[in-house]
């Protein structure tokens, strides 16, 4: 760990104190989570407080946790049995139409990353906060602090359906006009629902099912490299 | 009285001022914007999703398509967050060449950003200048990668392979005679790098050409001085990075202060503006030109009396050459690995950015320790300026939204993704 991160973290424990629900420092980057309901609070800390001064918001994204840690291809014990073939497993990249993968009770499935930037202290920060579990994700809305929120939120809320409490423009931005789902899920299959094209016949443009056959030509998998057992990297805590 | 009404019009999204494909919808109460609602998406194509299907290795030729016009510089952002987690460092040349095509990318995006921007507001002949240089340095491209826009160039670990020694020359034909032919090579008899020491000789010369037509040019100063004013309070607030955090007076660059590869080693100065109008921004990206040429004649220099390794070779990450992959067993199984299955990156999460031409581009990767990102995040300069497109153009008259939509230097294939 070097010195500015050592500082940065000494300070949001001091300034932040129970607010701050995890810290971790790895790869010279600084990743703090939040609670939902406190982040806007937090939000304001970090930007006013002149030891923090995070002036600027870099970045802000959504990140579905579902599949997180699973590979579609065992590997481990293959040196007795040999390989699987890694084709059977379902990932967004073989739903076909029509497909769903059980979703389940999925505590923190959904986050919100933030990435901050201090032009007066030259560091950055992560923070990383889980929507409250329910049928629909929420997390306040950074517009109020951070003006550039405004379309990053709308991004994630076309994305993944994540709900931003206080935003005024909550609109899709990326996906067309009169989409249905939220395709950056990873149970929305890669192929996606509906193609379109034009129909001569009745002179206008006609959604279908879509016809191509999803594929996936390398499977996913998860090696334990013992190379990379680093003490300092960790992943977020499981849910 | 009649009764006044605002009027809605519909702006592209096949305007050849719209940059691409933007739709804007204005409200106008006669000719000055009363609102400005940009609808963007219209080339979303999912380039994160598709990423996180894929092994690391076969994203890099997506990141070309992002912004389309700073191929290198994309690729730039993506290769280092894997290399943050994988905790490798290139070769000292490769960084020196990575440095020198981002440099070569920059003064490409700025050339096309500064002859569509002057030809959107109404001076055709800069346009014709502009892509008579971006030619000889898409000839650069070609002559090391073999394309001449989208290069995938960059690897993890270093670069494809190393500056060729001959630089690809013109032949006689039907259209072109010897005399022809003798001048268009005059240039291109050396190596790579002879040509792009030519260049960087001869380039701050078209600078002032382009600068003769333009910085005291009375109609263009008409058209972007005091337009799209940006205080750099609202410029922090808005997510601006680049030259248009930097034509609002604010001295941040990427390259100065978290330099990245060996920009900490080079001589170069960051321009700001004062105003932080359409006029500044465009003095800032001139002038970024002239340092982007100062940077890549040192990197030259350096390369020319440095030659070694391109690539890392820890065939981990790293695929070993040709001729060894033939005479040796070790190699071949690396090889066979990291094409059929890829690299398979240690589970935990980083950010990289870089001093993209349009602003920072960074690469969010979140990896659980498979073979393909768990979750790609990028960050795109023109995605954050667009969404401030309504602040700026609130206020002004229908044509100076084309000069602020110019100045933004927005693509739209970083914005759409």
């Amino acid at each position: 760990m070097n010195r500015s991160c050592e500082t940065l973290v000494a300070t949001l424990r001091e300034r932040l104190g129970e607010d701050l629900r995890d810290c971790v420092v790895a790869l010279d980057e600084v990743t703090i989570e939040v609670k939902a309901r406190r982040l806007s609070e937090v939000a304001l800390t970090l930007r006013d407080d002149p030891a923090l001064a995070f002036e600027q918001l870099i970045d802000l994204c959504g990140v579905d946790y579902l599949l997180y840690g699973k590979d579609e291809w065992a590997t481990e014990e293959s040196s007795t049995t040999g390989f699987s073939r890694g084709v059977d497993e379902a990932s967004s990249g073989r739903l076909h139409f029509g497909d769903s993968l059980p979703v389940g009770d999925m505590e923190r499935r959904f986050a919100v990353v933030v990435h901050l930037l201090s032009l007066q202290h030259n560091r950055r920060l992560r923070v990383r906060c889980f929507a409250e579990p329910g049928d629909v994700p929420v997390v306040p809305s950074l517009t109020g602090v951070w003006n550039a929120a405004q379309w990053y939120e709308r991004e994630a809320f076309d994305l993944f359906g994540i709900l931003f409490e206080g935003h005024n423009d909550l609109r899709r931005l990326l996906t067309d006009y009169g989409f249905v789902g939220h395709p950056f899920r990873k149970d929305f299959p890669l192929v996606g629902h509906v193609e379109m094209r034009y129909d001569p016949e009745r002179r206008r443009v006609v959604y279908e099912p879509v016809s191509i056959e999803p594929r996936v030509l390398v499977p996913r998998v998860i090696r334990d490299d013992n190379r990379f057992v680093l003490p300092d990297v960790e992943g977020p805590a499981d849910g | 009285m009649a009764e006044i009404r605002n009027y809605t019009v519909n702006f592209g999204p096949q305007h050849p001022a719209a940059h691409g494909v933007l739709r804007l919808v204005l409200e106008m109460d006669g000719e000055v914007v009363q609102r400005a609602d940009p609808h963007i998406g219209l080339l979303h194509r999912g380039t994160e999703k598709l990423a996180e299907t894929k092994p690391y290795n076969q994203s890099i030729g997506y990141m070309d398509r992002l912004d389309y016009v700073s191929m290198m510089c994309n690729e730039h952002g993506y290769v280092l967050a894997i290399e943050k987690l994988l905790g490798v460092k290139p070769p000292l040349r490769a960084r020196y060449i990575r440095v020198m095509f981002d440099e070569i990318t920059r003064i490409l995006n700025h050339l096309l950003w500064l002859g569509a921007h002057a030809l959107d507001i109404g001076a055709m002949t800069v346009f014709l200048y502009c892509f008579r240089e971006r030619e000889d340095l898409m000839d650069c491209y070609e002559a090391v990668s073999g394309a001449r826009l989208h290069a995938t160039y960059y690897r993890p670990g270093g670069v494809a392979r190393d500056l060729p020694d001959a630089m690809p020359q013109y032949r006689e034909s039907r259209w072109r005679g010897k005399h022809d032919v003798e001048r268009m090579n005059a240039n291109r008899e050396g190596s790579l790098l002879d040509f792009i020491g030519d260049f960087a000789a001869r380039f701050p010369g078209l600078i002032d050409e382009y600068e003769t037509l333009l910085t005291d040019n009375r109609i263009w100063k008409q058209r972007t001085v005091g337009i799209g004013v940006v205080t750099p309070e609202r410029a922090l607030q808005l997510g601006f990075t680049g030259p248009m955090l930097r034509g609002s007076g604010i001295a941040w660059d990427l390259r100065k202060k978290q330099p990245y590869e060996v920009y900490r080693e080079l001589d170069f100065d960051i321009p700001i503006g004062t105003n932080g109008d359409c006029y500044d921004r465009y003095l800032v990206r001139v002038e970024e030109m002239r340092q982007s040429t100062r940077i890549i004649a040192q990197c030259v220099d350096w390369l020319r009396a440095n030659p070694g390794p391109v690539i890392s070779d820890d065939y981990k990450v790293a695929p070993p050459s040709r001729e060894e992959m033939k005479g040796d067993m070790e190699a071949l199984i690396h090889h066979f690995k990291l094409f059929t299955e890829g690299l398979c990156i240690p589970a935990g999460e980083a950010y990289a950015a870089v001093e993209h031409p349009k602003g920072e581009f960074g690469a969010y990767l979140i990896s659980d320790g498979a073979n393909k990102p768990y979750r790609l995040k990028i960050r795109a300069p023109g995605f954050a300026h667009l969404s401030a497109l309504d602040e700026m153009a609130r206020g002004h008259m229908l044509a100076d939204v084309v000069a602020i939509i110019g100045t933004q230097d927005i693509v739209f294939g970083e914005v759409d993704r």
